[in-house]
């Protein structure tokens, strides 16, 4: 194949919508984790400072942190992992069919 | 307690030569490799995924960050910890939208991307422009921070300060390239990922390794003597996101802002190919997700162990000082000598990246593409490249002896606004829109950019903060949700109104390159 004919071709078609569909839904759940943990302490901010366990020491606030921050990091071993095993792959083959 | 703090430390000085020593080693023999273009704007493209890893957490995790979020812990608790997360959610976005596109479409900055398949001499301009704005922000908030940091730390006049940092900084860059600056970033990021994690792990040794117990104390602070805390306070989350809008239009700079920083794109190009590129955000990723965690340890831990020695009386307005006081306290003079050599190296490597940018900009952007068209010898390319680095070198010296007295801290707020609103909807729409176009880019970086420094300077941040005014004329204190919304705007508009026939053949033609990598340089 050509690269005009690749380009053309529905499996390299397929893999560009795919590649972008795994981009966009995860940055939207990253929106929702960022801007759920944003706006809860916008609006929230008695909850924020609460405890997670009655008479405990840790706040909400705390735990909701670190969750963004362990979930954007997994987001992008989640994005890595696709990228590894399915985005490569496709790549490797359609290279070898151009001449 | 006393502190030796701002005096001439020789544990310091010790550990500040040794770190000098070092970098120059390397910059001398990463000089003897630095000869043509692409060893001197990308080391040859020949950096692992997780060297450039560490490099760009180092780009990235500047002395404001670690200094200046553990001193907002510290002294205002929860909305440092807004902050910490807040930096971190660009590199996902990053990762997502730009990463891997980015280092297949470009050569050595990200204006190569967005001219790849549209007119190059009017695209250049405006993202050079758009580029060295972001990293003359960046750098002369970076200047004058350091410059009191390092008065405040050493004892040494500001003027000295600035002189030694910019004089280094540019034997790095000038002689070494990329190739050195990105081993002193590399170094830097190891020496400061293990001065935190040390300093963390002595403050939780303070409190039995036991966050219930740091926690409480923390809470308890109100009853010590000579406190000005209301413990509980600390965990409340205080005036940093007070409207939602407000909330939300800095969490846009914060999240789009570090895809459009120059110094932070330009790494890309310095791997061999995406894959590596992939692998390097993660491990960017990891480094700064890691600090960002032990950072607010290191705040609340001082908060108590400052107040409980009753060295809150020594600290500055900003609590910049609050990471090395509490290293004092917990590891003597040597710790405090060895986190202040931490944090002049941080100085050094982050001003370093930022020069080598601007001078990409300047030389490759400006000079080599627009001015000559392209027609220069690798011999020329490198004069000018290091011509310009040496223009820019003395311009960030000159700036930050300048804005000594300057309220500069909006300078960061601006250049991420600037880099979310003006360099990166050009630079992703370039990517993914098919029907984009010349004129559509330009007009969006104009737009984004001008928008952007407008409303910040009519913000709170500005007009109320630094220029007095009682009411600010802009509501929100970070503006990206409307230059960013506007620049994208404008970039559809135009694109719509005026077609570009020969931009979509072009852009049919580089997909082969953009998601395949098949004649990535």
């Amino acid at each position: 194949m050509s690269t005009q004919e690749v380009v053309n071709s529905e499996k390299f078609k397929k893999l560009v919508t795919k590649r972008w569909a795994v981009s966009f839904s995860l940055l939207i759940i990253l929106f929702i984790m960022y801007y759920g943990y944003i706006m809860t302490i916008a609006l929230q901010k008695d909850f924020i400072a609460s405890k997670v366990i009655a008479g405990g020491s840790t706040t909400v606030g705390i735990v909701l942190g670190l969750g963004v921050i362990l979930g954007a990091w997994l987001l992008t071993i989640v994005y890595v992992i696709w990228a590894n095993k399915k985005y490569d792959p496709a790549v490797a083959e359609i290279k070898k069919e151009i001449q | 307690m006393q502190s030796t703090l701002g005096q001439a430390n020789p544990i310091a000085i010790l550990f500040f030569s040794l770190v000098v020593l070092g970098t120059m080693v390397i910059t001398y023999f990463a000089a003897k490799r630095t000869r043509s273009t692409s060893e001197f704007y990308a080391a040859g493209r020949s950096v692992t995924g997780f060297q450039n890893g560490l490099a760009l957490a180092g780009d990235y995790m500047s002395a404001a960050s670690f200094l200046g979020i553990s001193g907002i812990v510290a002294l205002q608790g929860y909305d440092g910890i807004v902050y910490a997360v807040g930096y971190l959610v660009g590199w996902p976005a990053l990762m997502f939208l730009v990463a891997e596109p980015l280092r297949n479409l470009g050569k050595y900055t990200f204006a190569d991307v967005v001219a790849s398949h549209l007119k190059s001499g009017p695209i250049r301009i405006a993202s050079a422009i758009g580029g060295i704005l972001v990293v003359l922000n960046y750098t002369i908030a970076q200047m004058v921070g350091s410059g009191k940091l390092i008065e405040l730390m050493f004892g040494m006049k500001y003027l000295y300060a600035e002189v030694i940092v910019g004089t280094v900084m540019l034997l790095y860059v000038l002689f070494g390239g990329m190739l050195a600056t990105t081993w002193v970033q590399i170094i830097k990021a190891v020496l400061l990922l293990l001065g935190v994690t040390v300093l963390a792990i002595l403050a939780m040794a303070h409190f039995d390794f036991s966050f219930a117990k740091l926690f409480m104390s923390v809470e308890n602070l109100s009853s010590l003597t000579g406190t000005q805390y209301h413990g509980k306070e600390l965990f409340r989350p205080g005036g940093l996101v007070s409207s939602p809008l407000d909330a939300f239009s800095l969490g846009l700079a914060l999240m789009f802002g570090p895809l459009g920083l120059p110094h932070i794109l330009m790494r890309f190009f310095t791997v061999p190919d995406a894959k590596e590129a992939r692998k390097s955000v993660v491990y960017a990723t990891s480094f700064i997700g890691y600090f960002y965690i032990l950072i607010p340890i290191v705040g609340f831990s001082a908060a108590v162990i400052l107040t409980k020695n009753n060295l809150f009386s020594l600290m500055d307005k900003g609590g910049n000082m609050v990471a090395p006081l509490l290293s004092e306290i917990l590891g003597g003079s040597p710790f405090l000598g060895f986190i202040a050599a931490v944090a002049f190296a941080t100085i050094l490597a982050v001003v370093a990246g930022l020069t080598l940018a601007a001078s990409s900009a300047m030389s490759h952007d400006l000079y080599v593409s627009v001015f000559k068209k392209g027609n220069a010898t690798e011999t020329e390319q490198v004069k000018v490249a290091r011509i310009s680095t040496v223009i820019f070198g003395v311009t960030a010296v000159a700036m930050g002896i300048l804005f000594e007295n300057m309220n500069v801290a909006f300078l960061v707020g601006l250049a991420f606004a600037i880099a979310a609103s003006a360099n990166f909807p050009a630079l992703f729409l370039s990517i993914a829109w098919k029907r984009f176009t010349t004129y559509g880019a330009v007009w969006s970086i104009i737009a984004g950019g001008l928008s952007a420094t407008i409303l910040i300077v009519l913000s709170p941040t500005v007009w109320v903060n630094v220029l007095g005014y009682e009411q600010a004329i802009f509501p929100l204190k970070n503006p990206a949700l409307v230059s960013m919304s506007l620049s994208f705007f404008v970039a559809l508009a135009v694109s719509l109104a005026l077609p570009e026939k020969e931009a979509q053949e072009k852009f049919d033609a580089d997909k082969v390159r953009t998601y395949l990598g098949i004649g990535a340089e």
